[in-house]
């Protein structure tokens, strides 16, 4: 464990400072919600924290909240608050998971089916 | 719709399956054994809101339960990704259920025959929300053997859901689990009950 970790775990830095007292006052954002960079942030921009810049750097590959959430060692609720203002910059986009109504897609169920198959 | 990642590639649609039961019958190790990552824990906090009271003073006020879940990702093609939730083993966590199951494909309920009462609570919570799932004996050594339909009896369980025996640590049946619930969650689809 770093030094970082120890600091979280002393909640020294509570997650709601992190997101200047905001909560989840977007939608909220399921924890399987993908998101991916869009745009490069380079660190000078004004409104970023590194918690912002940790996230674009992560997700030049999509990864969902909860992955996020995870690597960064942060709840998933702060998670999302960065994830809104990322969204706002236009520096990521967001794919939402499969709604229920289309979980009667039936190419989806074969995909599924055959990539299990294939492990 | 939202646009792509800049190098054109397309994100995959994220699809959520559950693995329930009772403390210590095996969910992470399932998670672990059929995930392409080691599994991860995430932290959910919930607030006051969450559990329906509505309090305006102030956050100041807000009570807040965290609850720790484990999860793994199965990648299926560039077009789907499959996340495994281990749900929180206790009953005092129900209310995140709610938030995990809403979108799910589908879940198992692990059950482990020496402690079979343990798997109740999912098995009423998906029956009364109607989510799709099956059971899946985790084999633990010198736990006692029954026949599959000694325990569909024991879990008062309708007909039509699949019970099957398996082997938490293992990949290979960790997937049969998986395809069996697919299976059953393809049957169950409103439109191939017409």
């Amino acid at each position: 464990m770093n030094s970082d970790d120890a600091l979280y775990d002393e909640q020294v830095v509570r997650p709601y400072v992190m997101t200047r007292g905001r909560t989840e006052a977007r939608a909220k954002l399921d924890l399987i919600t993908l998101a991916v960079t869009v745009r490069a942030a380079t660190g000078v921009e004004v409104g970023l924290d590194p918690e912002h810049l940790a996230i674009v750097r992560l997700c030049r590959r999509p990864l969902s909240v909860a992955e996020i959430a995870a690597h960064l060692d942060l709840p998933a609720g702060t998670v999302r608050v960065l994830l809104g203002d990322l969204l706002h910059g236009g520096y990521i986009a967001l794919q939402e998971p499969q709604p229920e109504a289309d979980m009667l897609d039936e190419r989806m169920y074969r995909a599924v089916l055959d990539g299990l198959r294939a492990l | 719709m939202v646009s792509g990642p800049s190098d054109g590639k397309k994100i995959p649609v994220p699809i959520k399956l559950l693995i329930a039961g009772g403390f210590g019958v095996g969910k992470t190790t399932m998670v672990g054994a059929v995930s392409e990552i080691r599994p991860l824990r995430t932290e959910e906090t919930l607030t006051d809101r969450s559990i329906g009271v509505d309090d305006l003073s102030g956050v100041e006020s807000k009570s807040t339960t965290t609850v720790a879940m484990d999860f793994g990702r199965i990648s299926i093609g560039d077009d789907f990704v499959l996340y495994l939730f281990g749900t929180p083993g206790q009953e005092r966590f129900w209310f995140v259920w709610d938030e995990l199951a809403r979108g799910a494909l589908g879940a198992v309920v692990l059950a482990d025959t020496r402690r079979l009462a343990d798997c109740f609570p999912s098995v009423d919570y998906f029956e009364r929300r109607g989510t799709p799932f099956i059971v899946a004996v985790n084999c633990f050594d010198g736990a006692p053997q029954y026949q599959l339909d000694e325990v569909k009896l024991a879990l008062n369980l309708g007909g039509d859901i699949p019970v099957l025996l398996c082997d938490a640590r293992r990949r290979d049946s960790g997937k049969e689990v998986l395809i069996a619930l697919v299976q059953h969650a393809y049957g169950r689809r409103p439109m191939a009950k017409v």
